[in-house]
């Protein structure tokens, strides 16, 4: 017998992928935003609102990955620049997008027309933190519903969040949810995440939001 | 729900570095996971024991070395191993931590003959 030293990340695969990736982004200045949340928090209703009023300012395009249907990207059809949808039911994994996907994805989209690609991840808050994509922001929406422990109760998620985002201000009056506590959390796992209050109902908290974007993506255009 | 693709790169990760040792067979595959990853052993043997099929791997025990989760406090510096989901460092009490280990998966080295 005989023993072998290996010491190798075995996520490797999918990492250089996802460098491979943002070469080809940064190549063309497309910047990329990661969208995680559990379904339903609203990741299609803030990219929809996002596009809405970044019209005219930017030219953004949407990967939306699903693990079945493509009701996500015809809600986002006529407002995006370029949509593509990814299903993830027939992949060997179908809980998370991986770079490999989003490779595939940035083949069959007019990079050099495109200043962002909003990037709306599988819902779910597990699997989406182990995999990362090529992007450069990776922002994570948590609504008033889901309650004010997930932070606690999935760190990893939020650990590696650029941006935080509560959805579903408007719902504040009928719900046990502690913003500050929420904060408290957040603040702990990650101090420097930013933090931004929405409702995608109401426009509560939009402005301020694309003016992050638009921010990320000029400082990002003139690094290049 | 994601070890298929994962338990993909073992066997790949390990049938490159048998054959480089010009191994016949793979014996054991000793694999770090992290507590904190959300990686299950019992899913990555399964997959495996299917992925691994008429390869010199087939047959191949896979052993897991679970990392505690370790955490270190901003503040004080501290290491310490959280007892429950509240993150708070035992000696100060501050809640603002950094995951010092526990979020790994790695090989760590492969038996062959």
């Amino acid at each position: 017998m005989k023993k072998i030293e290996v010491v190798q990340n075995v996520l490797e695969a999918n990492e250089t992928i996802a460098s491979r990736n943002q070469q080809l982004l940064d190549k063309h200045r497309v910047f990329v935003i990661n969208i995680m949340s559990a379904p339903g928090a609203g990741k299609t209703s803030l990219i929809l609102r996002t596009l809405t009023k970044l019209k005219g300012r930017l030219n953004i395009a949407v990967i939306e990955g699903d693990v079945a249907s493509t009701v996500d990207a015809e809600k986002v059809q006529s407002e995006a620049k370029s949509v593509v949808q990814i299903n993830t039911r027939n992949m060997p994994e179908s809980c998370s997008l991986m770079a490999v996907m989003i490779e595939s994805a940035l083949k069959d989209m007019p990079l050099d027309n495109i200043d962002l690609i909003l990037i709306e991840n599988v819902g779910n808050l597990i699997c989406p933190a182990e995999f990362t994509l090529g992007e450069h922001k990776r922002v994570v929406i948590s609504s008033l519903p889901e309650g004010d422990d997930k932070p606690i109760k999935y760190p990893l998620i939020f650990i590696d969040a650029d941006a935080v985002i509560i959805n579903k201000m408007d719902l504040l009056p009928h719900v046990d949810f502690d913003i500050a506590a929420f904060r408290r959390s957040i603040a702990g796992l990650n101090p420097k995440a930013e933090f931004f209050q929405i409702s995608c109902k109401t426009g509560e908290g939009i402005e301020k939001w694309c003016s992050w974007i638009l921010k990320q993506v000029e400082t990002h255009a003139m690094e290049r | 729900m994601h070890e298929l693709g994962v338990t993909e790169n073992i066997v790949n990760i390990t049938l490159a570095k048998a054959g480089e040792a010009q191994a016949s067979k793979v014996l054991k595959i000793n694999v770090v996971v992290g507590e904190l990853s959300g990686f299950v052993p019992d899913c990555i043997q399964f997959y495996f024991d299917t992925l691994s099929k008429d390869t010199i791997a087939q047959g191949a025990v896979l052993h897991f070395e679970t990392v505690p989760t370790h955490l270190r406090c901003r503040n004080c510096s501290t290491i310490f191993h959280p007892k429950d989901t509240l993150w708070s460092c035992p000696k100060c009490g501050s809640q603002s931590v950094e995951i010092f280990k526990g979020r790994e998966l790695y090989i760590e080295s492969v038996e062959v003959e």
